[in-house]
């Protein structure tokens, strides 16, 4: 059941100066379930397909479906509550807010959902604990390795269960025990849960273990490959 | 939980936070003791005038104001017998004289008084510094301090007194000097002389007739119904009734004036504080633009950022606010009542503008909070920068930066 479609996307930055092409009429379609890797050489425009999927970005031409949503006609505001409500970031430098606790960072977006005490403790403890982090769940992030913060970081990101996770570079700064103990956790949670994963990666780690590389050139799909 | 995150946030860098809030504190701080200081000298001065001459409100013949001469006195029995008994009036028959002592000569103001009703109002009894105080068949004088120094008269010399009474009658007599008082406005002290009202009548040849009913009430708070009862009983035309604000307009003006300076120093002050403010508020907006570009990526409305960083700016003006209240009242209240008395250059400036040479804090509520009002006002104007700028955030190019 596709979750993502993505249709003819176009991306044009500055287009009445120096235009530059960042995507070149860009199809896409992502099904739920999927551990997907988007990847490409620097410039070939995956980080803009990945935020335009997100709904960071618009695009300049084309459509974009995100459960049954066209999410290239809604407002900034209306973005950011179909973000809140429907997907999960993990970004390249965790990105964890600084002055809260393991925990209250986990919860961070089920507080924005207004979701029950209750269930924010269930969920935050139950995936703390699964994630090897229930004894840190006091800390700040300053106080943890970069790997436990990826972790957290991603908690953060499943926390609230949204329909898809998308993941920027999330391997890009961790040591290959760290990458791996990583992968292992999302490629759990996309088993047991089956939460759908988009990364965007030059990581050959995260790469061996994707289902489906889709690889961009020049803002276009140059192959679409399933493995395993 | 997004206070509570405000609240973190402003102490992840607390050198900045705590240099922030000192500066609102110090702000607050000098602010209120600036005003205290202001208002609680004029009006100990302007309360030095009226408690010990003045009185909060004269009763006079129309026209005696604008040409205070013994014709323009009036027969007490023209005002209302009632007004006599809902009013407490101390009545004067005061006019201009030349005091003469050997050499030296002096222009004065001789004020004829009833002894009981004048001590009652204005504490007379209580200056005296020397000698006894007159009583109502006396035929002699209280002399005012700094007079009497000019004259080099002590009690038990005479004064001789020279003027025109009323009607263009002359006017002359010898006094003897019962007691020496003491003003503490500088003015006062160098020209009053008192005499029993009967002795000053019969110097300047009045008859039973009056300059003025200078009215005795507890305090200013009184002063507007007082007014009211007078001005509803005084025959229509006759009379005129001042309050001390007319007595004085100079005084007045001048408070004013120099209000109007205080007020200027203190929005200079508060602009410091302003750009202070400003300073810290503009660091932590700018600074996390990329932690903003996150927070709304993964689902923060933009108006719960701005709340947050609205909350950030104006805790540290509510912190700085209530610690330089907190300080501020007891210097403001140490300050109340131990009051500064000027010496030498200062001393002599005061005096030359009839001011007594005494810094006095007031100890007034509404001061410490006009400070706060006012904190908060500049805090609110402020923390719309970050308001503004959450505004025209967006996620992908904040996290670029």
């Amino acid at each position: 059941m596709p979750i993502i479609i993505a249709k003819n996307i176009e991306k044009i930055y500055n287009p009445k100066t120096v235009p530059v092409h960042a995507l070149r009429g860009v199809d896409l379609t992502i099904d739920k379930g999927e551990f997907t890797a988007i990847v490409g050489p620097s410039g070939s425009g995956k980080t803009t397909l990945l935020n335009i999927i997100g709904g960071l970005d618009h695009p300049t031409g084309g459509s974009i479906e995100v459960d049954d949503t066209d999410i290239s006609k809604l407002s900034d505001n209306q973005l950011i509550d179909f973000r809140q409500k429907k997907i999960g970031f993990v970004f390249q430098s965790y990105n964890l807010i600084p002055v809260l606790t393991v925990e209250e960072n986990t919860e961070f977006v089920m507080l924005l959902q207004k979701r029950p005490k209750e269930e924010r403790h269930r969920r935050v403890s139950e995936l703390l604990a699964s994630f090897g982090l229930g004894d840190k769940k006091d800390k700040r992030p300053s106080q943890l390795s970069g790997g436990q913060q990826q972790r957290v970081a991603v908690a953060r990101a499943l926390a609230p269960k949204p329909t898809f996770v998308l993941a920027d570079e999330p391997t890009a700064n961790l040591d290959s025990v760290s990458a791996s103990n990583l992968l292992d956790i999302m490629e759990k949670m996309n088993r047991e849960e089956h939460v759908t994963f988009v990364f965007s990666t030059h990581d050959q780690r995260v790469i061996d273990r994707a289902r489906r590389v889709v690889t961009l050139v020049d803002g276009k799909i140059d192959s679409d490959i399933l493995q395993k | 939980m997004f206070l509570k995150l405000a609240w973190r946030n402003l102490w992840r860098n607390k050198r900045r936070t705590a240099i922030s809030i000192s500066a609102v504190l110090f702000a607050v701080l000098f602010a209120s003791t600036i005003q205290s200081f202001q208002k609680g000298t004029w009006d100990h001065m302007v309360d030095n005038v009226v408690r010990y001459y003045l009185g909060y409100a004269q009763i006079h013949q129309k026209g005696f104001w604008d040409e205070q001469t013994l014709d323009n006195s009036f027969d007490p029995k023209d005002v209302p017998a009632s007004l006599y008994k809902t009013v407490d009036m101390s009545p004067r028959l005061e006019s201009f004289a030349l005091a003469s002592s050997g050499e030296i000569t002096r222009g004065i103001l001789v004020v004829g008084i009833d002894p009981q009703k004048e001590t009652a109002m204005t504490g007379l009894k209580n200056h005296i510094t020397k000698g006894e105080y007159i009583s109502e068949n006396d035929h002699s004088v209280v002399i005012a301090e700094g007079l009497a120094k000019l004259l080099k008269l002590t009690v038990g010399d005479t004064l001789i007194l020279v003027s025109q009474g009323y009607q263009g009658q002359n006017a002359a007599g010898a006094y003897p000097i019962k007691s020496i008082a003491k003003f503490g406005a500088p003015d006062l002290n160098k020209q009053l002389v008192f005499m029993p009202l009967s002795l000053a009548r019969d110097f300047y040849g009045t008859g039973e007739r009056l300059t003025s009913l200078a009215v005795n009430l507890p305090g200013r708070a009184e002063l507007p119904a007082a007014l009211a009862t007078i001005k509803s009983q005084l025959p229509e035309g006759e009379f005129e009734v001042m309050d001390y604000k007319k007595l004085m307009p100079e005084l007045v003006e001048a408070q004013e004036l120099d209000t109007a300076g205080a007020m200027l120093i203190l929005w200079v002050l508060y602009l410091l504080i302003a750009f202070g403010l400003f300073g810290t508020i503009l660091m932590m907006t700018r600074e996390r633009t990329y932690e903003f570009g996150v927070l709304t990526a993964i689902g923060t409305k933009k108006k719960t950022l701005a709340g947050m960083l609205w909350a950030e700016g104006m805790m540290i003006g509510i912190a700085g606010a209530i610690l330089g209240i907190l300080l501020s009242i007891p210097v403001v209240y140490y300050l109340n009542i131990n009051p500064i008395q000027l010496s030498g250059d200062m001393a002599t400036a005061y005096e030359k503008y009839g001011m007594e040479p005494v810094m006095k804090a007031t100890f007034e509520g509404w001061i410490f909070l006009r400070q706060a009002v006012i904190v908060f006002i500049i805090s609110s104007i402020l923390t719309t920068y970050p308001l503004w700028y959450i505004w025209k955030l967006e996620p992908v190019s904040a996290m670029r930066e």
